[in-house]
């Protein structure tokens, strides 16, 4: 395979790696404070890129960004307070049936306001033809957007779970909840925050790929059943081993491409890692087997 | 020969030594008792034996042959009953009902045969309803036969557990801490009953807190604290030994 | 006879019968169309109603053995053979010797020798089988979300199989399927004169299947598989080989939902990729989750309903949100189904005391 060819293949992975690895984070924002996977995390993308494009015809492309995704993360608290914060210890079977529930919803719904077409924000820089070369291949700037976006955001992420009292709290609620509850914090709300948080962190990734990848009402089940597979193949809830594992299939994909594995079943591939991770090491490719022989599944 | 025999069972959890190297013999006929502090690995012990949990290392031989590595339902089949610290009754269902799951590995209709109600399968439904009746009286609670089991007092609770473990007609029953959560009265009555168990023939390992139900009932003791096994002999033996002493009475 | 476990049954014969008579004295034949694929898919409700209501396992994948069933019978029964024959394909002559295969004319009076529609639905019921094992073997070793993951993951699978190869029609999917014989007289077909013996037969098999459930769910088996969907780990300490018990639980509802799959696409006389999608398998779950898990009565009779109401309409354009709010609304506010809330307590209390 020439190197220019290479190249063009791994950025289209690491493009797509790194919004399934979002996606994963996601997830794993949400199942460390609540012990839930949010089966409507893929809509929360779908609806960032959504709701900017609807608002760029109002304002100018930067202010459209912000406001869907300020609009995406209250909407993700919303969902928290209606859906899930006055349940008394929902059963797992329960929670994942109500987030399923969610996510047709959130879907249909999109449907009616936006149509089944395909929609796509403006590239942020240049347009469809502009390209930069990179190891000899014609990249769009949309990709290094993209890459840039979401690395600083991941970036950000830990430096908040790390150094902020907020991001501490919601991290003290992860490890022991009966106890960060005794030292005064408020569990409820950290569940709410940690739905608001990955609903803006998915709309992010929705509106900085959209000019690439299209925004369409119903590409949320895909994104969630891919950043799903990597939040598992990371591990759950351990956020830096998703941002590998986003890039490994997002790498694995493109190459599948590459090597004329047909397009229709490139989501088959994701699946069967899944699956194949899911008997072999269901506590990740990173995790650790004891670790996650204490948690509840 | 022994009808349980362990042989240096270890089980570590990350860098923690739940049961290390503990090595014990059970006769037949006999009542013995594992006794320990909180967290000296009694539970994990029992859940080694049982199945629940695979060691690290080690072995338990049950009428002569390896069980380790073994499935539950296995062991279960081979002989060795057990009931569970926190009461595990099957929600929804009566203390009959309980009682006829645990005849589960004395019957034999599955699935085809019950699908299409065979006439066997009448037979067979009448017998294990009998037997279960037989064996809720054998523990004196016939009277809360058609009870949902869950909403029963919690002592009575117990006696339908035990009623549940006998009715697959083991040869050892393991109780895993009978007495939890019960007042002195229940524990009272659960002590006669198990003596009253081992009169049918059945050799009783169980795993206890209560040191006074152990003491009045047991034949022999083994004394477990962080994982080890620090002392064995029979109740007089153990309530002199200075060691045994020193971990429940501290310095 | 335990009136407990018979009552239900006769009743439900009863009902099946009544739907019929009433739609003929009310002038209403044409509903017995969606009547008929509604019991259908009860047949299929069934069956998952058994794997999530007792062996407490979720399957996100239903749709997927549906399609199986489908496809496979289609596909073989939509095939011709007359080349084959012709040519003399060694496996084709054989299955022409033995009978099995079928001669027949299409709509432009093309020639047809197809599969025998009783060997198709043995195949498919075969297939089903094994794939469900294959896929059973693995994926009940998880719990929860995992569980739920593999087994739409699984769905997703077959929904991209089908859209994709060409033998399985691609996005069109698969038409013109023959009708199926079951004995002379008997055939399962889209044709209106044939109304009402269809209906007969969606009745009858649904009410045979229904009718091995229940007695599977009052036999020793069921008794172990609510101790299994009660406390697990308890029940295998019983001497419960719980593993293999959801795994044939599984296997036989994947049946259920295969033998619907052939039945439905023969009465259709097609299927497509759509009877594959997650949505079908989210919203078979839904109707169980809305019956109340462990309530066989609750699940077929929210089953009739809805999908009826679905085919006739009624939902417009937002069928799938429908199904979406009512799962929500669901397992928000009545977890163990609407037949468990207050207001129908105090109903079956009451007429329990008269």
């Amino acid at each position: 395979m020439p190197l220019e060819l290479f190249s063009q293949y791994l950025f289209a992975g690491i493009t797509y790696g790194i919004i399934y690895a979002i996606v994963a984070i996601g997830f794993n924002i949400i199942y460390n404070t609540t012990g839930i996977i949010n089966f409507a995390q893929g809509e929360f993308v779908m609806l960032g890129g959504m709701i900017s494009i609807s608002l760029n015809s109002l304002m100018p492309l930067p202010l459209a960004i912000v406001c869907a995704v300020f609009i995406t993360m209250l909407f993700g608290g919303l969902l928290e307070i209606v859906f899930i914060r006055w349940l008394e210890s929902p059963s797992v079977l329960r929670m994942i049936i109500i987030t399923i529930g969610l996510s047709i919803v959130i879907r249909e719904v999109a449907l009616h306001i936006w149509g089944d077409g395909v929609r796509a924000l403006p590239y942020f820089t240049g347009n469809v033809v502009s390209s930069v070369q990179i190891l000899g291949a014609s990249i769009s700037p949309q990709v290094l957007w993209a890459l840039a976006v979401c690395s600083i955001m991941v970036l950000m992420l830990s430096l908040f779970f790390k150094f902020t009292s907020l991001g501490r709290e919601m991290q003290a609620c992860a490890s022991n909840r009966l106890a960060a509850t005794l030292c005064g914090i408020n569990a409820r709300n950290m569940v709410t925050f940690s739905f608001m948080l990955s609903a803006a962190i998915g709309a992010v990734a929705g509106c900085v790929v959209s000019p690439i990848t299209s925004t369409q009402y119903d590409m949320g089940t895909g994104l969630a059943i891919k950043g799903f597979t990597v939040a598992v193949l990371g591990g759950l809830g351990n956020s830096m081993a998703a941002v590998a594992a986003g890039l490994l299939l997002g790498i694995i994909e493109a190459f599948s491409v590459g090597v004329g594995f047909p397009l229709v079943f490139q989501d088959a591939i994701a699946i069967s890692i899944l699956l194949v991770i899911l008997f072999v090491r269901p506590h990740g490719l990173f995790g650790n087997k004891e670790a996650a022989g204490l948690k509840e599944f | 020969m022994a009808l349980l025999e362990v042989t240096q069972l270890s089980k570590r959890f990350g860098g923690l030594h739940a049961v290390n190297d503990v090595s014990f013999t059970v006769q037949e006929g006999t009542i013995k008792a594992v006794i320990g502090p909180n967290g000296a690995g009694k539970t994990t012990l029992f859940n080694l034996i049982s199945g629940t949990l695979a060691a690290n290392e080690g072995m338990v031989e049950f009428r002569g042959q390896a069980i380790h590595g073994l499935k539950p339902f296995q062991i279960a089949r081979a002989g060795m009953a057990r009931t569970f610290q926190n009461i595990k009754m099957f929600p929804g269902m009566t203390a009959l009902e309980n009682v006829m799951v645990g005849l589960h590995p004395r019957s034999v209709a599955g699935f085809w045969a019950g699908m299409l109600n065979l006439p066997s399968t009448w037979t067979e439904e009448k017998r294990i309803k009998e037997q279960a009746m037989d064996l809720l009286a054998l523990l004196e609670i016939e009277q809360f036969a058609h009870v949902e089991a869950a909403s029963l007092a919690f002592g009575q609770q117990r006696a339908v557990e035990f009623a549940r473990a006998l009715a697959s007609e083991p040869r050892l029953l393991l109780l895993d801490e009978p007495a939890a959560g019960l007042n002195i009265y229940e524990t009272a009555e659960v002590a006669r009953l198990i003596t009253k168990i081992q009169g049918r023939g059945i050799t009783v390992l169980l795993v206890e807190h209560d040191m006074s139900l152990v003491m009045d009932i047991s034949d022999e003791i083994v004394v477990l604290s962080f994982g080890e096994r620090i002392a064995e002999g029979t109740p007089r033996e153990i309530q002199n030994n200075k060691d045994v002493i020193q971990i429940y009475l501290g310095e | 006879m335990d009136s407990k476990k018979t009552m239900p049954v006769l009743i439900f014969a009863v009902v099946l019968v009544a739907l019929q008579v009433a739609t003929s004295l009310s002038g209403r034949d044409y509903y017995l169309t969606q009547l008929t694929m509604s019991l259908y898919t009860c047949l299929l409700i069934s069956g998952l109603c058994l794997v999530m209501g007792y062996a407490g396992q979720l399957s996100l994948g239903h749709a997927g053995f549906f399609a199986i069933g489908g496809y496979t019978s289609a596909t073989l029964t939509t095939l011709n053979l007359t080349s084959a024959l012709e040519g003399g394909n060694g496996l084709v002559v054989l299955l022409a010797k033995l009978g099995l295969l079928v001669s027949g004319t299409s709509l432009f009076g093309e020639e047809l020798l197809y599969v025998q529609p009783w060997l198709a639905f043995v195949l498919a019921i075969v297939i089903t089988t094994v794939v469900a094992f294959l896929v059973g073997i693995p994926v009940l070793k998880l719990k929860g979300h995992y569980l739920a993951m593999a087994t739409l993951g699984f769905g997703i699978i077959i929904y991209r199989v089908v859209l994709a190869v060409e033998i399985f029609g691609e996005a069109d999917g698969i038409s013109d399927v023959p009708g199926f014989t079951l004995l002379p007289g008997l055939t399962i077909n889209g044709e209106m004169d044939n109304r009402v013996i269809n209906y007969y037969i969606a009745a009858g098999v649904l009410f045979l299947g229904v009718l091995l459930l229940q007695n599977l769910i009052y036999s020793r088996v069921g008794r172990a598989l609510r101790a299994i969907h009660g406390a697990e780990d308890a029940a295998n300490a019983m001497g419960i080989n719980t593993s293999r018990y959801k795994l044939y639980t599984f296997v036989i509802s994947a049946i259920f939902a295969a033998v619907a799959g052939v039945m439905m696409t023969h009465y259709n006389g097609g299927i497509a990729p759509a009877d594959a999608g997650v949505m079908k398998s989210v919203r078979y779950v839904a109707i169980v989750a809305i019956g109340g898990m462990a309530s066989l009565w609750g699940a077929l009779s929210m089953g009739a309903v809805l999908t009826f109401l679905s085919l006739r309409g009624m939902f417009g354009s937002y069928d799938d949100a429908v199904f979406g709010v009512i799962l929500i609304t669901i397992m928000l506010f009545a977890p163990h189904g609407i037949l468990q809330l207050p207001f129908w307590r105090k109903f079956k209390k009451s007429a329990k005391d008269e």
